[in-house]
């Protein structure tokens, strides 16, 4: 077997490159020692300083996001919550997009709770469709549930009179008790009509007579109807905005008093999105009644607790790898040890590059991970032995060490990558996590045990 | 030269020894399903201080006096884990007014409600993956031995690793029906991945001997096909104890330090990766042995 340089500088190409990205968002260096005995002065360093976080974009492609890892909700701590959509009221062809503008709703929700990354997703089961609300660091579950749940406040808003004053100061007074977005809209000072989601018959998607583009019709109640022709004839020329979920969606002109109580929103929207305002209109907010069919919240100590418990384990772990594979294997063991770290930052950092969120059962992935690469240099290492054994020059036996243990390292790992596959597609939540671990783990561990160990080897195990 | 193979009969009785009781123990007590498989509410409650006799019981008389059914009650330290019928949003907060008002020093840690219908899905779905990763694997191994040459098929490989990962599975499967009737330990989702990575665990640790059998049987020396096998086993041994010393050093470590939330999940992998070694030594390779023998016996009777 050859040398090869190329190889060489790649893994240690590589290598950096996993460093780089493992390095924390911030390096927090906080010494502080005893009084020195010659130099007289207590040393003090309390700083931080800015790790790498990736900001580049090239042509077309956009990079620029947080490294850190994400944790799941065992390890961190949170809510989770599996709504079902009842579907009976909703016809089949429109219940993909129920369920979609359903999530949208609940997204602007949750976002309330201000918390990092919340996770939203639908997923259709069999013949059910369900929502999945993931809430990290919130674990009070009725708060969690009864804003996730309710159906939101439909409100109509109008431009307040805007004084001379007011006109001069260009900057808006920020106001959070109006709805979002809604100065942006209506000016400084949008008010509240009385008009309300209740007052509304059923919003319709049709198409304009002369412009064939899509439009949400609307139609009010008797009651809707007075107070909408009210609201109109005084706000000739300005606009009416609209609020769901506190959150102003839009704000159309009007153009004529409209005493029938029949309106037209014309807002040049494509058809998915007109469909979804009016799914929006007619539900309130939400389009689809929900049930909850699991819940679970984990307080944020527990999580914590979990975290530290299997950082420690992690370390525990690899120590206890390294200390065997060196205690048997000598310098192969020291270079297999090496592989293994290489091994470990590459997955991390692809860990954190893909996102993948870390469960605890991801963790025991991982670990399972670490044990299939190590039997692969134990693998190999045992075939150079027995080859040593029959008089083989160390040369060739590094050489057929590697070659003959090989078919087993491919099809056990094969085997490996079939279950995993499999898991991820059958499982939910926990198992899925730790599939895809295993799978990288596997993936990884071919290049690391095989390509890393062989190289370092070729250089380092020369003579 | 140690002969394992010679005392095939042995090897194949200690496992029945180990299964039969497994198998026993799974048809009366049956295995403790957690609320993941049977759906229902697990709530946590954390004290402030030792918790005594007196507070679980009124604590489950106010449940109880919403119309819930507990089923089980448990106390660790200072933990107290409730199992009931699923619990739902306006019972719970109704019952966290009456912990409140009692001035009961809890906290609720973790509460965790799971329908029934999500329950018989990751059960089945636990299933289904079980069965189609056993026949993909019976595939792969088939199509990846096919230049195994006689007097065995390389469908023999596939179909024996699969029989060895049955009995990895049957006997941590007994072991933890045991468990669950002695210590109440449950079956939860966690258990799952534990028995897909033994699983993992087995299929890989037995292609490594199967692997060195097909290398041997290529190169075409070495006697008959028990010799053969018997050769195979004594030059992979010394990797597989290595492996799964390392893999079982690691989980001892994890049990000493791991916490209570993850033991009994590596107390599963512990129990399935030693079986998983000792079976992919003494019953894998064996077992191909038996089949090629019967079969020898079977067509001397037709000639």
């Amino acid at each position: 077997m050859k040398r090869n340089p190329f190889l060489l500088a790649f893994i240690v190409l590589i290598t950096l490159f996993a460093l780089l990205v493992n390095i924390p968002q911030t390096i927090h260096i906080n010494v502080h020692t005893p009084e020195i005995p010659v130099y007289g002065k207590e040393i003090r360093i309390d700083q931080s300083f800015p790790g790498f976080t990736p900001h580049f974009s090239f042509g077309p492609i956009q990079f620029d996001r947080d490294l850190s890892i994400r944790k799941g909700l065992d390890l961190e701590g949170g809510t989770s919550i599996t709504l079902l959509a009842d579907m009976s009221d909703v016809e089949r062809a429109e219940r993909e997009t129920a369920l979609e503008s359903a999530k949208q709703v609940i997204e602007r929700r949750v976002n309330f709770f201000g918390v990092s990354e919340p996770v939203v997703q639908t997923a259709k089961v069999n013949d059910q469709y369900r929502i999945i609300v993931e809430i990290p660091g919130v674990t009070d579950v009725h708060q969690a549930v009864e804003l996730i749940g309710t159906t939101a406040k439909l409100t109509f808003w109008e431009e307040g009179s805007v004084s001379e004053d007011e006109e001069a100061t260009t900057a808006a007074q920020f106001d959070p008790n109006l709805p979002l977005n809604s100065q942006i809209f209506l000016g400084n000072t949008p008010v509240q009509t009385d008009l309300s989601g209740k007052d509304l018959e059923k919003a319709d998607v049709i198409f304009d007579q002369n412009t064939g583009a899509p439009v949400v019709s609307l139609q009010f109640t008797s009651d809707g109807t007075k107070k909408f022709a009210d609201i109109t004839s005084r706000n000739i020329g300005k606009r009416l905005g609209f609020a769901l979920d506190n959150i102003m969606i839009d704000a159309p002109y009007v153009q004529t008093v409209i005493p029938d109580g029949n309106a037209i929103i014309e807002g040049g929207y494509t058809l998915e999105h007109a469909k979804q305002l009016q799914l929006q209109l007619n539900a309130g907010a939400l389009p689809v009644s929900l049930d909850v069919l699991e819940q679970r919240s984990i307080g944020a100590t527990l999580g914590q607790k979990s975290l530290e418990r299997s950082l420690i384990a992690g370390i525990i772990g690899f120590v206890v790898i390294v200390t065997f594979m060196i205690a048997v294997y000598g310098r192969l063991g020291v270079v297999a040890s090496i592989s293994l770290v290489i091994y470990t930052l590459i997955n991390l950092s692809i860990f954190r590059l893909i996102p993948i969120t870390l469960t605890l059962a991801g963790i025991a992935g991982f670990i399972l991970s670490i044990g299939i690469a190590v039997d692969a240099n134990i693998l190999i290492f045992e075939r150079m032995r027995e080859e040593l054994r029959r008089g083989k020059s160390r040369d060739t036996a590094i050489s057929l060490g590697f070659s003959r243990a090989w078919t087993s390292i491919r099809d056990s790992n094969m085997a490996s990558l079939i279950t995993s596959a499999i898991l991820y597609y059958f499982g939910t939540g926990i198992v899925r996590g730790f599939a895809l671990v295993l799978a990288i783990g596997v993936l990884i561990s071919m290049f690391s045990a095989i390509t890393v160990t062989r190289t370092f080897l070729l250089y380092f195990y020369k003579k | 030269m140690f002969n394992i193979i010679t005392y095939k009969k042995w090897y194949f009785i200690f496992s029945l020894l180990l299964i039969v009781p497994g198998i026993i123990a799974l048809s009366i007590f049956g295995l403790r399903l957690s609320i993941d498989f049977t759906g229902g509410t697990r709530l946590t409650y954390v004290a402030k201080e030792q918790v005594n006799e007196q507070t679980v019981n009124e604590l489950k008389s106010i449940i109880s006096s919403e119309g819930i059914l507990v089923s089980t009650t448990q106390v660790s330290g200072n933990q107290i884990i409730i199992r009931t019928d699923p619990i739902d949003e306006k019972q719970n907060i109704r019952i966290e007014e009456r912990i409140e008002e009692n001035d009961f020093p809890l906290t609720l840690d973790q509460f965790e409600t799971i329908g029934p219908t999500i329950g018989q899905e990751t059960a089945l779905n636990a299933l289904k993956a079980l069965v189609l990763a056993s026949v993909l694997i019976i595939l792969y191994i088939a199509w990846s031995f096919r230049k195994v040459p006689h007097p065995t098929s390389s469908w023999r490989f596939g179909v024996t690793a699969i029989i060895t990962l049955l009995h990895d599975v049957l006997i941590l499967l007994g072991t933890f029906a045991l468990l669950g009737f002695v210590f109440g330990v449950e079956i939860d989702s966690l258990f799952v991945t534990a028995l897909l990575t033994v699983m993992g665990f087995s299929v890989h640790d037995t292609i490594v001997v199967f692997d060195r059998i097909r290398e041997n049987l290529i190169k075409g020396k070495g006697g008959t096909f028990p010799q053969v096998v018997n050769d195979s086993i004594l030059q992979t041994v010394t990797r597989s104890l290595n492996t799964s010393i390392t893999a079982l050093l690691v989980l001892f470590g994890l049990l000493l330090f791991g916490g209570e939330s993850m033991r009994w999940f590596i107390v599963a992998l512990f129990i399935g990766i030693a079986v998983g070694t000792y079976s992919s030594i003494f019953n894998a390779a064996p077992l191909l042995v038996l089949w090629n023998e019967i079969d020898m016996k079977l067509k001397k009777r037709k000639t």
